[in-house]
């Protein structure tokens, strides 16, 4: 009787435990792997590997759009796809087009040219290998009209020099002139839109990545209107994981989403443990009082 | 191409690292409990966004969409590449919509903005009304009537299949069947709609699972930022 008195105790207390202990521990379960340097390799799903086997089976010299349509905010999870991405694409060869239907897109890619581009691939050209289109407004609009007529948006780069000064931008007239169009988002505009106005009227293949939250509303249209998908930070792992085995000199250099993959299972494992202590305790106050 | 750094000096680039850490903290203090550290930093977080926004808009939308199309010629110090295009004089239509916007600041006559909003909300409506009926109805529904079975599969892929697109056929229909209000939950249909609620709630806890690990993501993130300023790398 004293025992069960005694369990009834802690698991009330249990129930009302304070949250602040449950932020502590989640805190500590990011914390501790990041200081540690825990790292775990995501074997890559079905999604992932078509996206990847897509850049692979391209030609080289294939013309790649990536639009950035997110922020600072979700860089964790988004800048790590367009850095394991930019790294495939440049590995085969292709040409990069980068541009954003977000204005904080363009910061963002500007980052991938200044901390990827410009350091791990110094001998590739502005111009002739990569072009930095910047920032248009217009939203879906503006994925309608480069449809159509893509220099009638597009007529300077991001620096308001004429595209027509660039090499790469020859024979580029609408977006149906480019082999992929890979769409990295975190929200409206983003790889949704790119989908419904670029990849289903212009029969172009669209690739995607998209934070977490946004991920479940993408995955309908993988097979048919997408040809991969990369969701949240796991996906960008699974990508850096197809890259590694397939060219293991970027063993080292592309690790940035498998490194935050560490605390991510910790904190996975935290949550799933609260949630059973939680379903235990609701459990046994239940039958309490339904004895009482 | 040069990226354009936002923070051009190691000092400046201290200082910036310095005041996004104690803001992170600052934020983060709010797990704790409210606190004027906390209110600090979501005003100027709320004033920086939107002063952000407004001068992104004018410069990205108002500069080159509307006033380099109809006052080229005076755009050399802000847009080179316009001087010495024509003037586009159809672009005084979005001029004088959206100055009729503005009218919404007068109550008198703030009834005009409706003839504005009507056509941003019928520009909107019209351009999306297609592309998801395309998109999002008849190409999901094709993605649905999906064959059982693949030729040229082996037996264990060929079981998987079937399994699977059982599944997304099924499911689908369950679904629509919980949310069909006509005919009541009985019987056999009211067991679909059973399933259907199931679906639904398997929807939910994936939904779910990602939010949770985006959310993670940020954190970790967050984390790592301040792990770096407290050993001073990214100073």
């Amino acid at each position: 009787m004293a025992e069960e008195s005694k369990n009834v105790t802690f698991f009330e207390k249990l129930g009302t435990l304070d949250r602040r202990w449950i932020f502590l521990m989640i805190a500590l379960a990011v914390i501790i792997p990041l200081i540690m340097k825990y790292t775990t390799s995501i074997p890559t799903s079905p999604l992932v590997q078509r996206l990847f086997d897509k850049t692979e089976d391209l030609p080289p010299g294939s013309k790649i759009l990536m639009s950035f349509d997110y922020g600072p905010s979700t860089a964790p999870e988004n800048q790590p796809m367009a850095d394991a991405f930019t790294r495939h694409a440049f590995e085969k060869g292709h040409r990069v087009y980068l541009m954003a239907l977000w204005p904080t897109g363009a910061r963002q890619s500007l980052q991938l040219i200044d901390e990827l581009i410009n350091v791990e691939f110094p001998e590739k050209g502005y111009g002739t290998d990569y072009i930095h289109l910047g920032y248009k407004a217009g939203n879906q609009g503006l994925i309608n009209t480069l449809l159509s007529d893509f220099t009638a948006m597009y007529t300077t780069d991001i620096e308001g020099t004429s595209i027509d000064e660039f090499p790469m931008m020859e024979g580029i007239r609408t977006l149906r002139d480019f082999d992929l169009i890979l769409g990295l988002g975190s929200g409206f505009p983003g790889t949704k839109e790119w989908v419904q106005f670029a990849g289903d009227p212009g029969d172009i293949p669209v690739g995607g990545g998209t934070t977490a939250v946004m991920a479940p509303l993408l995955y309908p249209y993988y097979p048919k209107q997408m040809v991969g998908f990369l969701g949240g930070l796991q996906g960008a792992a699974e990508y850096e994981y197809a890259l590694i085995q397939a060219y293991p000199e970027y063993m080292q250099k592309s690790r940035l989403a498998s490194t935050s993959m560490g605390p991510q299972v910790t904190a996975h494992l935290v949550i799933v443990a609260f949630i059973i202590i939680g379903n235990i305790t609701f459990l046994v106050e239940r039958s309490r009082r339904k004895r009482y | 191409m040069e990226g354009q750094a936002i923070l051009t000096t190691p000092l400046a680039n201290t200082i910036g690292v310095w005041i996004g850490a104690f803001l992170t903290l600052m934020i983060f203090s709010f797990l704790y409990r409210d606190n004027p550290f906390y209110k600090f930093a979501e005003h100027l977080f709320v004033g920086i966004s939107a002063a952000y926004w407004m001068t992104v808009a004018f410069w990205t939308t108002l500069i080159p969409n509307l006033f380099a199309r109809l006052w080229p010629s005076h755009m050399g110090g802000v847009l080179p590449s316009a001087v010495g295009n024509e003037r586009e004089w159809q672009y005084v239509i979005p001029l004088v919509l959206g100055l009729i916007l503005l009218t919404r600041l007068v109550s008198r006559i703030a009834w005009f903005s409706r003839w504005a909003m009507a056509f941003v909300i019928g520009f909107a409506a019209g351009t999306n009304f297609t592309r998801y009926l395309q998109s999002d109805f008849v190409s999901q529904i094709q993605s649905t009537m999906v064959p059982l079975y693949e030729p040229g599969a082996g037996v264990g892929a060929a079981i998987g299949g079937i399994f699977s697109q059982l599944v997304i056929v099924g499911g689908v229909i369950c679904a629509i069947i919980y949310f069909y209000f006509s005919k009541e939950h009985k019987g056999g249909f009211g067991k679909a709609a059973r399933v259907g609620i199931w679906v639904l709630m398997a929807a939910f806890g994936a939904s779910f699972g990602y939010t949770v690990m985006a959310r993670i993501s940020l954190l970790t993130g967050r984390m790592s930022y301040l792990i770096q300023w407290v050993s001073g790398a990214n100073w």
